[in-house]
C-alpha cells in the first residue's frame, strides 16, 4: 500500500466551527475526492452543497444527477475514470443505490457513501434522526458480499472517519460507508482541519505492468486485485456478472464461488485491520454498553450515572460498526454480566451482538424508534436492570 | 489457397472485438451484430486511437456488446449504462465515450437518464438499438413495441403508445440525432463517424430484427423477411421533423439524420460559466486534471 500526503489544494486547514453535512464534503475533499455526483435529499443536502460551493476551486466535478440511481452509477463510472469519487444521501435515497452498491461491489470499485440517516421506513421522518438502515448498509443489495461501514458520533469525526473511508476504500477496493445521522448532520461543533502534511492518504493500488499481462481481477500477494482506469491503454473489461480474472462472464458454480468468497474474505480476513473501536473502563466492568455515532453521546450520561450508582460499566463505541467486531465482542462477553446496547432503531446492530455473544452473557437491546435520541435515563435504566 | 494462407486470414474488424469470446450468444438472423460491425467498421474507417475511446452497456441483448469489444468496457446493470458513462466521460474527458445497449435498457428502465443527459448535452455517443421488445427475457413488451404488435406479456396484443426516440431525444436537447435499421449498414457507419467526431449527446437508433422472438411471435418471418420489411416500407427523411416519427406496426419507418447542431457541452458549459463568475480564481477542468 503506497502511502500519499493530501493535496493542500483540498484540505482547509484550521479551527472551524461547522455541522456534520460540511464536515463530509471537507473530510471528501481532503482525502482528494474530485468527482461528487449528488441528488437532494433531508437531511444529507447540504454536504452536495458544500462540496458544488468549494470544488471549483480545487479543480474537479460537481454533478446533481437525475436521481440517487444515476448518482451511484456516475460515481463508479467516475472511479474507473481514475477519480476518487463520493456520494452523500439518506433512506429512500440511499434505497435506491441499492442496485448499483452491488455493481461496485462486483466491480470491486473504491468509492464512498455518506448516509446521514432520517427515521423511516418510507419517508419516515425526512428532517428527524434515526439509525434505522445500519442493517441495510450490511446487507441491501442483493446477494453475498461484505462491506465496510464508519460511524462518526461528532462533525469532527465526520471529517476524520470519512478520510478513513476513502484510505479503507483505496485499499481494500469496497465501497465504504459513513453512517452518520440527522442529529450530528446538523450539529455544530469544533472542526479543527489539519495542514496537508499531516494527512496520510493511502494511493490507488495502480497497475503498472505489461499491458496484455494485465488481468483486473488476478489477486495480488495481499488479496487485493490491481486497478487500472480508461484510456491507459489496457483495453480491459469488467462486469457485473460473475466473472473470471479476466473479468469476462463465466457463469458456473465453481466461478462463483471464486468470485463471491473473495468479495467476503478480502475484508473478512482482515476485520482486525479494519474495525476500529474506542473502549473505556473494560477492565472489571460488569455491564458493557456498545454503542455507535450520535447513541455514543448519549450513553455518555447514562455511564456516568451509572458510576456514581456503583455500577462497574464499560464502554465500547464501534467507530466501524461493519465488519462487526466478533472477536473482541465474544472475548468480553466471557468477562462481563451484560451488554446494553442502545441504538436508534428497533435493535438492528444487536442483533450481531446476540449472535457472536450465544449464552455467554445477557444481551440487552435499548431500542428507540427514532424521531429523537434516546433519553439518557432510558438507557441509565437499562443498565441498573442489567447489573441486578 | 494454402491452408497456412488461410489461417493467418484475418477479418479487418477483428482488432476491436475480444476473439477470445466469440463465439457471441446473439442468434441466428440477429442485427445487434451487425450494428456491431458497422461500430467496428467506424472506428477503423477514423483510424481512431482504440486506447482513447471507452464503451458502456447495459443490461440486455445488446448489453452484451461490451463484452465483445476489445476496448476499455463496461457492462454495467439495468438502465444505469447513461449515468455510469456520465461519470466516466467526466473524470476522464480526453475518453470518448459511447453507451451501447438496447430500447429496453435506454428508452425503458433507463429512459429518466437519457433525457438528462441529452438536457446536458453530456458529451456522450449514445447506439439504441430498437428491436421493439424485451428479448433477453423473453419477448415482453417493451417502451417502444408498435401499438398491435404482440408479446408475451401482451399476449392479445399491445394498445400502449410506443415511444418515438429521435422526438424525444431532440426534445430532451440532444445535438446529433440519426434513425436507421439494421439493412442501412453504410449508413449507421457513417453516423457513427460523425457522432465520433462530433462534441455533444449524440442518439443513434438503429432497427433491428428480433427473429427468435418479435418476428416470431408476430408471424413476421425469419430475418430476411425484416430486412425485405425494413427494404419496402423505410424511406430516408433527412431533416424530418421528428413529431412525424411514430412507428406503427409493420408501417413506414421514416430513417435519416434529423438533428446535427452545435451547442456547449456540459463540460464548455461548466468551465465557461464558471470562469466568468469566479474569474480566475476557478481551476479550469478538462484534459489536465487526469
Amino acid at each position: 500500500m503506497k502511502k500519499l500526503k493530501a493535496d493542500p489544494k483540498g484540505v482547509l486547514t484550521g479551527s472551524h466551527f461547522m455541522d456534520g453535512d460540511y464536515a463530509l464534503a471537507e473530510g471528501g475533499l481532503a482525502a482528494g475526492c474530485r468527482y461528487f455526483g449528488g441528488y437532494p435529499i433531508t437531511p444529507s443536502t447540504e454536504t452536495a452543497e458544500r462540496f458544488s460551493e468549494r470544488i471549483p476551486y480545487v479543480g474537479g466535478v460537481f454533478i446533481q444527477m437525475e436521481d440517487e440511481l444515476a448518482s451511484i452509477a456516475s460515481l463508479i463510472g467516475a472511479v474507473w475514470g481514475g477519480k476518487k469519487a463520493m456520494t452523500v444521501t439518506s433512506g429512500p435515497g440511499f434505497s435506491l443505490m441499492m442496485e448499483n452498491i452491488g455493481l461496485a461491489c462486483m466491480m470491486e470499485t473504491p468509492l464512498v457513501i455518506a448516509n446521514v440517516q432520517r427515521g423511516g421506513p418510507s419517508t419516515g421522518l425526512p428532517t428527524l434522526t434515526g439509525q434505522q438502515d445500519m442493517m441495510q448498509a450490511r446487507w441491501g443489495s442483493h446477494g453475498d458480499y461484505e462491506i465496510i461501514a464508519l460511524s462518526p458520533d461528532s462533525p469532527q469525526e465526520c471529517f476524520d472517519l470519512t478520510i478513513e473511508a476513502f484510505n479503507l476504500s483505496e485499499i481494500y477496493r469496497v465501497p465504504v460507508f459513513v453512517m452518520t445521522d440527522e442529529c450530528i448532520g446538523h450539529m455544530h461543533e469544533k472542526v479543527v482541519i489539519p495542514p496537508a502534511e499531516e494527512i496520510e492518504l493511502v494511493e490507488r493500488k495502480w497497475y503498472k505492468g505489461p499491458k496484455n499481462k494485465y488481468l483486473p481481477y488476478k489477486n495480488d500477494t495481499d488479496g487485493i486485485p490491481f486497478m487500472v482506469k480508461v484510456g491507459d491503454g489496457y483495453r480491459f473489461h469488467t462486469t457485473g456478472l460473475t466473472r473470471d480474472e479476466r473479468g469476462y462472464p463465466l457463469l458456473n458454480a465453481e466461478c462463483q464461488a471464486t468470485c463471491v468468497s473473495h468479495l467476503i474474505d478480502k475484508i473478512k480476513d482482515n476485520a482486525d485491520k479494519i474495525i476500529h473501536l474506542k473502549e473505556a473502563d473494560i477492565d472489571n466492568a460488569e455491564i458493557l454498553v456498545m454503542s455507535y455515532g450520535i447513541t455514543s453521546r448519549v450513553s455518555i450520561k447514562a455511564v456516568q450515572e451509572a458510576k456514581k450508582a456503583g455500577i462497574k460499566v464499560g464502554t465500547m463505541q464501534l467507530k466501524t460498526v461493519w465488519p462487526f467486531p466478533e472477536k473482541r465482542v465474544k472475548e468480553l462477553a466471557g468477562k462481563v454480566k451484560a451488554i446494553v446496547f442502545p441504538e436508534i432503531n428497533a435493535g438492528q446492530v444487536v442483533l450481531e451482538a446476540e449472535r457472536v455473544v450465544g449464552d455467554k452473557c445477557e444481551v440487552v437491546s435499548v431500542p428507540h424508534y427514532g424521531g429523537w435520541v434516546h433519553d439518557p435515563n432510558v438507557i441509565l435504566n437499562a443498565i441498573k436492570e442489567a447489573a441486578k | 489457397m494454402k491452408k497456412e494462407e488461410q489461417n493467418t486470414e484475418k477479418n479487418p474488424i477483428e482488432e476491436i472485438l475480444r476473439m477470445d469470446r466469440m463465439p457471441h450468444i446473439w442468434c441466428p438472423g440477429c442485427g445487434i451484430g451487425t450494428v456491431v460491425t458497422s461500430f467496428a467498421e467506424a472506428l477503423r474507417k477514423e483510424k481512431y486511437d482504440l486506447d482513447k475511446i471507452a464503451i458502456v452497456s447495459g443490461i440486455g441483448c445488446t448489453g452484451r456488446v461490451a463484452g465483445y469489444t476489445k476496448l476499455d468496457s463496461f457492462h454495467t446493470t439495468h438502465g444505469r449504462a447513461i449515468p455510469f458513462a456520465t461519470g466516466l466521460k467526466l473524470a476522464h474527458p480526453n475518453t470518448k465515450v459511447v453507451v451501447f445497449s438496447g430500447d429496453g435498457d435506454i428508452a425503458g428502465i433507463g429512459g429518466n437518464h437519457l433525457i438528462h443527459a441529452a438536457r446536458r448535452n453530456m458529451d456522450l455517443v449514445v447506439i439504441c438499438v430498437n428491436n421493439f421488445n424485451y428479448a433477453m427475457t423473453g419477448g415482453q413488451v417493451a417502451a417502444t413495441t408498435p401499438k398491435d404488435a404482440n408479446a408475451s406479456t401482451a399476449p392479445y396484443g399491445n394498445f400502449e403508445n410506443a415511444f418515438n426516440l429521435p422526438y424525444i431525444t431532440e426534445a430532451a436537447g440532444a445535438t446529433y440525432v440519426a434513425r436507421w435499421t439494421a439493412l442501412h449498414l453504410r449508413r449507421v457507419t457513417k453516423s457513427i463517424q460523425e457522432a465520433l467526431n462530433k462534441r455533444g449527446f449524440s442518439f443513434i437508433e438503429v432497427i433491428t430484427p428480433c427473429v427468435t422472438l418479435y418476428a416470431r411471435r408476430n408471424r413476421l418471418g425469419d430475418g430476411l423477411n425484416l430486412l425485405k420489411y425494413y427494404y419496402d416500407m423505410s424511406e430516408i427523411q433527412h431533416g424530418a421533423d421528428t413529431r412525424t416519427l411514430d412507428i406503427s406496426y409493420q408501417g413506414k419507418l421514416i430513417v435519416g439524420k434529423f438533428v446535427d447542431k452545435e451547442k456547449p457541452t456540459f463540460l464548455d458549459a461548466m468551465n465557461k460559466h464558471l470562469s466568468s463568475v469566479l474569474g480566475n480564481k476557478y481551476q479550469i477542468y478538462g484534459d489536465n486534471n487526469d
